[in-house]
């Protein structure tokens, strides 16, 4: 549908002081391109009008879009369609304008906005509520940033004490409260973490402690607690940092050596566990004396990669060889023997 | 009530009468934690409780205590940025006031579920203005009796303020402006300010 404009409204004319109200980022130039009016905010932009003055747009302004507008005949082919330009000395703030001829004699308005670097534009150049047109919604985009900006860092803050939080938790949550080894639960996440990636063989230790019932029923639960606080010690100090030891029941505890060892390796190691488990353990009103009995499998027994619940079984059944032979003893599993 | 408010009160009584008045306000009130969240969402009846709390252990008179909320809101250092934002209301404070008609909408800009105040802003004669606010729970006369005679500081106005009466959950406050440039009051600049 055609809009009939009548013939009076046509053609309006503004006394200046209402152009520079309603377009405060405007300059004007004559039809050589000679800039011959600066609006309040673009003078306050170059910090003095006078520097601007009487100079051509195309020197004044580097044009990024239209691209090649080397003369200002040329401009003003891209007139009415979105420019991309900054001031020269200035090029860091991409500004968004538009190009108007006015009549023939009066040349051309060219209006400024600040596109999307409104944020460091208005800081650099230190802009109030008054140096925006009424209509401007361009205030309403920074009260948005720095709204925006506040509310981000509330959240980032919530988000980092909940993550605290939830570390905490989740330590808490792997942890066996007794030793302060690692328990079931996180014994059971590693090894599901190292049997997803085919690449990280390991040596599985099932340990058990020998003769610990007797503590318990002997000398009390507080005295079977002390023995069980000592071999969480013992396995903590006689382990890498790369082990990882856990209390999975009462006296029994699983141990995983990574990466897997040779079996002259290991045999050493579970040697010097139980010897040192069974020396003498002080307790209130005397010593008390266990020992422990260790079942070996590891990764690299299997032609392929076993189950947990395969290597479970397994070394729960070198374990049982080891209490089986006589305790205070460590037995591999061998697969041929299976 | 947002955890935002529930916050700031907490920080206004920490702030000025310590933690421990702030632990007694929470057994008082017998809240199950220590500290409110500002992102997180409270049961209105936990800032009643609080607050009720914090009157009868402090022995203030309720209105005294809500409009020194508001000048703490306004004054406090760590709320600079909460001051900045109502600043772009408008660049003269009687501007400021008239813009106070689109305090909710800004506030939803800023939080989409925040509770903010109905206002409405009426002018009575040449310098003086009926501000009447409406919220969730009732005090919000006195909170911004506090807030806005700070606001008037910042901009430089000379302005008496007083509470001009409460119809319902309408609470009205009565501002007279004699000079909006009475001192330089504090600079406005746009564009974000380092932290």
């Amino acid at each position: 549908m055609n809009i009939q404009v009548p013939a009076s409204l046509g053609a309006v004319s503004l006394p200046q002081d209402v152009v520079d109200a309603l377009l405060p980022m405007h300059v004007r130039c004559d039809p050589t391109g000679t800039i011959v009016h600066v609006g309040p905010t673009c003078a306050k932009m170059v910090g003095d009008e006078a520097k601007i003055l009487g100079r051509n747009v195309l020197d004044v302004f580097n044009f990024k879009r239209p691209t090649g507008a080397d003369t200002f005949e040329g401009l003003m082919l891209a007139a009415n369609q979105r420019l991309t330009l900054s001031w020269v000395g200035a090029e860091h703030l991409t500004l968004r304008g538009v190009i108007q001829p006015l009549s023939e004699r009066e040349g051309a308005i060219l209006d400024l906005s600040f596109g999307l670097s409104f944020a460091r534009a208005v800081a650099e150049f230190s802009m109030n509520l008054s140096d925006f047109a009424v209509t401007d919604q361009t205030v309403e985009l920074l009260y948005l940033h720095e709204a925006k900006a506040s509310t981000m860092r509330l959240s980032e803050h919530l988000t980092n004490r909940l993550q605290d939080a939830h570390a905490t938790a989740q330590a808490q949550a792997h942890t066996d409260v007794l030793t302060g080894l690692s328990n079931r639960r996180a014994m059971d996440d590693e090894l599901q973490f190292l049997m997803a990636s085919r690449n990280k063989d390991f040596t599985l230790l099932h340990l058990d402690l020998d003769l610990f019932k007797q503590v318990n029923d002997t000398h009390g639960h507080a005295a079977g607690d002390y023995v069980l606080k000592e071999v969480g010690r013992i396995l903590d100090s006689e382990l890498r940092r790369n082990d990882f030891p856990a209390r999975v029941g009462g006296d029994e505890f699983l141990i995983v050596l990574r990466p897997a060892q040779t079996d002259a390796v290991v045999s050493r190691i579970a040697k010097r566990i139980i010897q040192r488990i069974e020396e003498p353990i002080g307790i209130e009103g005397g010593t008390v004396q266990i020992s422990a009995s260790i079942g070996v499998t590891s990764t690299t027994n299997y032609p392929k990669r076993p189950s947990i619940k395969q290597m479970m079984e397994d070394v729960d059944k070198a374990l049982y060889s080891a209490k089986h032979n006589g305790r205070g003893q460590h037995v591999f599993f061998r697969p041929e023997e299976a | 009530m947002h955890g935002m408010i529930n916050r700031a009160f907490q920080g206004f009584l920490v702030e000025t009468y310590g933690r421990e008045v702030w632990d007694e306000v929470c057994s008082v009130a017998q809240l199950r934690f220590s500290d409110f969240e500002a992102m997180l969402h409270y049961e209105d009846h936990l800032t009643m409780a609080c607050f009720e709390a914090a009157i009868s252990l402090l022995h203030k008179n309720p209105n005294v205590l809500l409009e020194d909320v508001g000048t703490f809101l306004i004054t406090h250092k760590p709320y600079a940025p909460l001051k900045r934002l109502l600043r772009f209301g408008g660049g003269t404070f009687p501007d400021f006031l008239m813009s106070l008609e689109e305090l909710p909408d800004r506030g939803r800009m800023a939080m989409s579920n925040i509770e903010m105040p109905e206002i409405e802003v009426v002018r009575i004669d040449e310098q003086g203005f009926r501000v009447t606010a409406q919220w969730a729970l009732p005090g919000i006369g006195p909170l911004l009796l506090g807030a806005l005679r700070a606001m008037a500081d910042d901009y430089g106005a000379l302005a008496t303020l007083c509470l001009d009466g409460i119809e319902g959950r309408r609470e009205s406050l009565r501002i007279d402006i004699f000079d909006t440039a009475h001192s330089s009051g504090n600079d406005f600049v746009l564009g974000e300010v380092p932290a």
